[in-house]
């Protein structure tokens, strides 16, 4: 069973012998894809464009467009045909707070508004093309470990079912499916994040810094993947992450400037196409000082609309850095690890945001199958799965009883954005807790002995 | 400063020695009284003032003489062109009562425009900090006539900020003579809960040249007045013409005051009514100041005297075309001392004969109510009513949205009689949150006889709690829809010669003769907003940050700790045992 990966642990660290396995092992997967995989994502493919083929066109998609967890101020469509409306009234979209999109996101809807519907299936689909490829990377893994870790180590039988996991939990959550059906636009940023992977994990550095900067144009926020991106550029080009290197020097430079380069080009063509600075406030700033408090299922709108006014700002930059805050800590907890790292960073963007919705979180969910090969060391995931759908069940419950029943008021729903929040923390801080426990097995044995030669437990210290 | 100051001092001069010749002021004022046809009383009370004088001429003017100083010295310091306030209390309800006079929305209501000169007014220092434009110091010209107007009228209209403050492009235009119409020199806001009462009064009243002492004034008794269905309490200033040349303008300062007494309910059913009735108080003599001082009863229905009876009988008669009908006014002239009779008082009193006729609807008619239910979504359903049997004629309704309703234009649809009807011109300015309020005009065709209903969608915002009024479960207002239309009217209209009408039906301007301009405000709207809870800031301060907390703490455990085998801790006997092991310099036990 496991022959050849026996063959990598004799094999030498040399990097030719790893990048051969690695074309080996890629090539053997997409070989199999193509001829036994391809029944299975057919067929999944067709039941999800079934589903949303069918919600579109039931009575259901006015009820979830008009959903506050599943769109926001930022991304919903009302908001979109809103803009697209003021444009054709000769007022422009930002002229008021209505419209929130970015200008290169109207132009793109000006030409495609009807074909929405299709636009949105078809992203939705393509996320889960571009989340394919992360398989390539857990097959090489396997080499420099102890030998008694052959049971964490993933054979790839496991692997090659990691797409069609990865499809199925992408494609068939809820989460994905009440977004896609809202027509909301977190699936477009989501499609663009996925590009991003894809062409970081392809190795193309210029394709990815284009797509990360498309990324951060459209929300701010993916700014911080910029470092996993770069960590994993440098990884498959073996540039040590060195600061005396000149080599590394140079990537990052490089690497930098494509980024910043293509960005600057994004907000220049939105100048021009609107000829006014105008959305800089009205998209960058919407989102940082959160103005809008219309209910979501974040921290922000509940606590800024009980906040002191005088203590606002003070918080809103608070809450904002907090974002921001865990991306250098964790690149270099994680710096061996960039698709792990990006993983955590979309989680806690997803989690903290000014204006989350589910179709953020279905994305950072649709890398879960990824880490199946941690669910041995997760310690409370059944606790939080149980959390987390009870919790999606009491939205709407608890919406309906606030805003029409009358009968609750809003802190039932804020109770519940609370305790949601808090099982999201304790999922995604328990996969990188069981992520850290894995790489601690992988170099010290799985099965650790005291020094008396009883069995030890692991603690945090 | 010292160049005016050396220039007013002849101006008194010339004006002690030529007297009232050289700026003769022209006081005019009269009482409509119209016995509606639901059983109410409308009495509609004006003032006129007109004062042929410049503000802005440069001279600084110093000696007001009959026209109100306060309101003189707030046109020259605020370069106004044109001025309109009224403070309203109950809703004018078109189809029982017909049209009014001059109609004004529930509340408080204020439009000006501003000179173009505006910026003239201020000192340098001021606009060189505030980047010389015309918007920027007519805003500044507005915020402070706001507050100068609060205090004048003891009224809550320091209120009015950039959030209920709208230029519209075509629904108000100037009323007097002049040619300015670009609306950047307007400003119009509502205060939909302004709640009118006699503490308005008292300032209004103290404008008019001869107060309460004398005139029609007397009969302002407050207690009266509102004690009644409809109050509205008016002010307009304008530049008019002085003769029918036109050659040069004089200030026209007209209030008004309109009242509906809800006579058929308090006085036992019975549908009597006359002056002591109504006012507790009857007319003995004319505002010694004014030139005219009229009291018209409107007897159209009653030609022959067979519906009611007047007395005491008076023989003027004055016909009238008001809102495109002639009509047929009794005419009590005050300044006649015959008119007063043996008891030097005048107590009009009308008594009815026979039941009252039908009446005809009014050919325009706006109404307008929330649709929904929750408190995410809603819907503004304006209806406009054309009942003119034949004729076509096109309205610009006028919207004023707060910006916590957040309107969706392409949710704007117009329907009349089924069909999609679309309106000729749009002007549309999104609100900004916490900024401007949503602005919405256009120019709609109204079929005959048709309704016309204009739908939009709107969604509720969720307020930082300090923004919510203090008792927020209760709704926040929505100002009224402004109508204006040019009706086609039934009888021709009298388009020269304004010098010589009673003032009732002289004060919109008449260009054609086969049109009539009006204008109609629909009710105010009363919407319901989410609401966050109020009592618990700090619970949620706490509770937020603690998930955050949690978040950070967890996170910071697994990037600053690393795994390591777990000591077995050793027993509390095994410790005391070692603590003396190593008093005495024993080995330690394992």
């Amino acid at each position: 069973k496991f022959s050849h990966l026996k063959s990598y642990f004799e094999s030498t660290d040399s990097p030719e012998h790893f990048l051969q396995n690695t074309k080996y092992n890629a090539g053997d997967a997409d070989v199999f894809l193509s001829t036994k995989m391809a029944a299975p994502l057919t067929l999944l493919f067709i039941v999800a464009i079934t589903i949303r083929a069918v919600l579109f066109r039931s009575s259901l998609a006015d009820l979830i467009t008009e959903r506050v967890e599943v769109v926001s101020p930022l991304n919903a469509w009302k908001r979109v045909v809103e803009g697209l409306a003021l444009l054709d009234l000769g007022v422009s979209p930002y002229a008021g707070d209505v419209f929130h999109e970015t200008p290169l996101m109207i132009y793109f809807f000006h030409f495609v508004i009807d074909y929405a519907e299709i636009v949105f299936m078809v992203s939705a689909v393509c996320i889960v093309f571009l989340l394919q490829f992360r398989k390539q990377k857990y097959a090489l893994e396997g080499d420099r470990y102890p030998l008694d870790c052959l049971e964490l180590i993933r054979t790839p039988r496991e692997m090659l079912y990691i797409p069609l996991k990865v499809a199925m939990f992408y494609l068939l959550n809820p989460f994905t499916i009440l977004s896609c059906v809202a027509k909301s636009t977190c699936g477009l940023n989501n499609a663009v994040i996925a590009l991003f992977i894809l062409s970081t994990i392809k190795g193309s550095a210029l394709m990815s810094a284009i797509f990360l900067a498309l990324a951060t144009y459209q929300s701010i926020y993916p700014l911080t993947l910029f470092a996993p991106a770069l960590l994993y550029l440098l990884q498959r080009l073996y540039i040590p992450v060195n600061w005396r290197r000149p080599s590394f020097w140079l990537f990052t430079t490089q690497y930098v400037f494509m980024y910043l380069g293509s960005l600057a080009v994004m907000v220049c063509l939105s100048f021009f196409l609107l000829n006014s600075w105008d959305f800089l406030t009205s998209v960058y700033g919407f989102i940082l000082s959160v103005p809008d408090l219309t209910p979501n299922i974040g921290l922000f709108w509940y606590f800024f609309a009980e906040m002191f006014e005088h203590f606002r700002l003070f918080f809103i930059c608070v809450f904002q850095i907090n974002v921001f805050f865990y991306t250098i800590p964790l690149s270099i907890k994680l710096k061996e690890h960039p698709v792990f790292l990006i993983f955590m960073q979309i989680a806690i963007i997803s989690i903290f945001k000014s204006y989350p919705t589910v179709g953020d979180i279905a994305l950072y969910m649709a890398f879960l199958p990824a880490w199946n090969h941690l669910y041995r060391f997760l310690r409370n995931i059944f606790l939080v799965s149980v959390v987390l759908l009870a919790c999606s069940a009491l939205f709407p419950v608890l919406w309906h009883l606030w805003i029409y029943a009358g009968s609750a008021n809003s802190n039932f729903y804020y109770a519940i954005t609370l305790l949601f929040n808090v099982a999201q923390i304790l999922l995604v801080s328990d996969y990188f807790y069981a992520y850290l426990r894995r790489e601690h097995h992988l170099t010290h044995g799985l099965y650790l002995k005291r020094k008396d030669g009883s069995e030890a437990t692991l603690v945090l210290k | 400063m010292a160049l005016a100051g050396l220039r007013e001092k002849p101006m008194d001069r010339l004006c002690l020695l030529l007297g009232e010749g050289r700026w003769p002021i022209d006081i005019i004022e009269e009482l409509v009284i119209k016995p509606l046809h639901s059983g109410d009383i409308y009495a509609s009370f004006q003032f006129r003032t007109q004062w042929d004088t410049d503000f802005l001429l440069g001279s600084k003017v110093s000696h007001y003489r009959l026209f109100p100083k306060s309101l003189g010295q707030v046109i020259s310091k605020f370069s106004v062109r044109e001025l309109h306030i009224s403070f309203t209390q109950g809703y004018w309800r078109t189809m029982q009562w017909g049209q009014p006079f001059l109609p004004s929305p529930p509340g408080a209501e204020l439009w000006v425009w501003f000179q173009d000169t505006v910026t003239d007014e201020w000192p340098l220092e001021v606009i060189t900090v505030m980047f010389v434009s015309y918007s920027c110091s007519v805003d500044l010209a507005w915020k402070e006539l706001t507050n100068v107007l609060s205090g004048i009228f003891c009224a809550s209209l320091n209120f009015i900020d950039s959030t209920n403050t709208v230029q519209p492009s075509a629904s108000f235009k100037p009323l007097g003579v002049g040619n300015v119409t670009d609306q950047r020199f307007l400003r119009y806001a509502v205060l939909p809960r302004e709640i009118v009462c006699t503490e308005n009064l008292t300032p209004w009243k103290k404008l008019l040249p001869c107060g309460s002492k004398a005139g029609l004034a007397v009969l302002m008794k407050s207690e009266k007045l509102f004690h009644s269905s409809f109050h509205s309490q008016a002010l307009h200033i304008r530049p008019v013409c002085k003769d029918w040349q036109c050659k040069s303008t004089s200030w026209e300062l007209r209030q008004t005051l309109n009242v509906v007494f809800d006579l058929h309910t308090s006085g036992q059913g019975k549908r009597e009514w006359s002056l002591f009735k109504m006012f507790s108080r009857t007319l003995t003599e004319a505002c010694p100041l004014a030139s005219s001082s009229k009291v018209y009863v409107d007897i159209t229905d009653n030609p022959q005297g067979e519906l009611f009876e007047l007395s005491p009988a008076t023989p003027l008669v004055s016909q009238a075309v008001v809102l495109g009908d002639g009509r047929t006014y009794s005419v009590y002239d005050l300044t006649d001392h015959a008119t007063f009779g043996q008891t030097h008082s005048l107590n009009v009193l009308l008594r009815w004969r026979a039941a009252e006729r039908e009446m005809l609807r009014p050919l325009l008619h706006g109404e307008r109510y929330v649709a929904g239910y929750g408190l995410q979504t809603g819907e503004i359903h304006t209806l406009v009513y054309n009942n003119h049997p034949y004729r076509a004629f096109p309205v610009l309704l006028l919207d004023t949205v707060p910006w916590y309703l957040r309107l969706y234009i392409h949710t704007l649809t117009v329907t009349s009689k089924g069909r999609d009807n679309k309106p000729s011109y749009i002007h549309y300015q999104p609100s900004k949150d916490r900024l401007q309020p949503h602005l919405l005009e256009m120019l709609i065709q109204l079929p005959p006889n048709s309704v016309t209903e204009v739908t939009v969608q709107f969604e509720r915002a969720l307020l930082k709690w300090t923004e919510y009024t203090p008792d927020p479960n209760h709704g926040f207002y929505v100002g009224s829809s402004v109508i204006s239309a040019l009706v086609p009217s039934v009888v021709a209209m009298d388009t020269n010669n304004t010098q010589e009408r009673p003032l009732f039906s002289s004060f919109f301007p008449c260009k054609e003769e086969s049109t009539y301009f009006m204008r109609i405000y629909t009710e105010p709207l009363l919407v319901n907003l989410p609401t966050p809870d109020f009592s618990m800031p700090y619970n949620v301060i706490c509770l937020t940050c603690t998930v955050v907390a949690v978040g950070y703490g967890s996170l910071y455990n697994l990037l600053t700790r690393t795994f390591q085998v777990e000591e077995p801790s050793q027993g509390l006997a095994k410790r005391l045992a070692n603590i003396i092991r190593r008093l005495r310099g024993v080995p330690l036990l394992t």
